[in-house]
């Protein structure tokens, strides 16, 4: 390996000093807070600033770290290699693989299009596609971090399996439902091509350095969203009084989870917004099923997506798709208000 | 030599073109730049990610933009 290459490498020596401080986060933010700047203990200033200082630098690290290695294992995949593994897939395991598989593919709401097109050129069905094109903006990474990082990983993982429960769910019955009808005809004129993508071969350092490049276009983009998003939380977490979010967003308000969904579909939001701003309701008595219908229906279904959409499907099959997911959202919040 | 970005107006793929046109500022070469918006041609290059660039007729990259240094040696090979 040429010194080109080893380069790559030496920021990873950083690693350690970053865990430390990261561990050491909390102690040292109490320290600032209580002892150098001598502030009040338990009054709402002091909280919503130890909350602040706490959760900005925390969120921030975890963000880094966790999208460094996502942008490592994106590296191993690309829509053509997902397009290829799909092709003559049935239904079901069709569904299951396409929504896995949208959960680790590179994708950008902005390439639906010839995505779309690309899977359906190559045959694959109808619905697998939809199980794709739900599970890759539902199931996202900055929100998995930021619910580990913030409720620990019991949530994450309930968010990531009811996710994929509902991409798969719902790109089965879209299948099921034959509605290739409602596809605008011309999707069926394209011709793709054979796409020879050369230097596919990527060294262990190419990986490292997509991870860099993944970390730097994403934590640049969204570091701002959670700063504001944490800035509100902390005002929510020291200043609105202990289960004011009961009566409304609590378990015994039952309408709360649909107009939960109402609220949340036609709202666009990145995760990274929205995350810090659940943690807080939640805080203040929401209930878990009902914030996090919230949450997967601002980032799972948005309206900038569907504009997108509509150039490749008639408005009826953007309806039942919205239809569908949006009741699989509620269901899962039913379901979340149950168990807990 | 005919270098053409992929990509149906995001804000990557203006992005491509532009480090594109500088690169071939930087280098001096002879090269026409244009950018291709219809989905239809875009498809035929059988590309699902955009913004994507095409050096002579070669597919070079798609989904990602790809750094100076890339594209040189992408453009200087040929």
């Amino acid at each position: 390996m040429d010194k080109h290459h080893m380069r790559a490498f030496i920021p990873l020596l950083l690693l350690p000093a970053g865990a430390a401080l990261y561990f050491n986060l909390e102690r040292g933010v109490n320290y600032i807070v209580y002892s150098i700047m001598g502030m009040e203990r338990s009054s709402s200033l002091t909280e919503a600033l130890r909350f602040f200082m706490f959760e900005v630098p925390k969120v921030l690290m975890l963000l880094t770290f966790i999208v460094f290695f996502v942008g490592i294992l994106r590296s191993f995949f690309s829509p053509e290699k997902t397009r290829k593994a799909l092709e003559g897939k049935p239904l079901f395991v069709g569904n299951i693989m396409a929504s896995a598989l949208g959960i680790v593919t590179p994708f950008c709401s902005c390439s639906a299009i010839p995505l779309f097109l690309g899977f359906m050129e190559s045959g694959i069905p109808l619905g697998v596609t939809f199980s794709f094109l739900i599970a890759a903006p539902m199931i996202n990474e900055v929100a998995l971090v930021l619910l580990f990082g913030l409720f620990g990983w019991k949530t994450a993982l309930l968010y990531a399996g009811t996710g994929l429960f509902i991409a798969i769910a719902s790109g089965w019955i879209i299948g099921k439902l034959n509605l290739t009808r409602y596809v605008e005809e011309w999707v069926y004129e394209i011709k793709a091509g054979d796409m020879k993508l050369e230097e596919l071969r990527l060294n262990p350092a190419d990986r490292i350095n997509a991870g860099y490049a993944a970390v730097r276009e994403i934590v640049s983009r969204v570091w701002i969203y959670i700063v504001i998003g944490i800035g509100v939380g902390a005002g929510i977490h020291g200043y609105v009084p202990e289960n004011f979010m009961a009566s409304l967003m609590g378990k015994s308000a039952w309408w709360s989870i649909p107009a939960a969904v109402l609220i949340g579909v036609p709202m666009y939001s990145n995760a990274a917004g929205i995350i810090p701003i659940v943690q807080a309701l939640l805080e203040k008595g929401a209930s878990l099923g009902t914030t996090l219908a919230f949450m997967m229906s601002v980032i799972g279904l948005s309206l900038p997506e569907m504009i997108i959409l509509k150039k490749v499907l008639k408005l009826p099959l953007i309806f039942i798709f919205v239809g569908i997911v949006a009741t699989g959202i509620m269901l899962v919040g039913y379901l979340f208000n149950l168990i807990y | 030599m005919r270098l053409e970005i992929l990509g149906t107006g995001c804000a990557k793929c203006s992005k491509l073109e532009e480090i594109t046109k500088e690169v071939v500022k930087e280098l001096c070469i002879d090269a026409e730049v244009t950018k291709v918006r219809d989905i239809k041609e875009i498809m035929a290059y059988g590309v699902m990610a955009t913004p994507a660039l095409v050096v002579d007729g070669v597919v070079r990259i798609a989904g990602k933009i790809p750094s100076k240094d890339e594209i040189k040696k992408w453009i200087s090979t040929i």
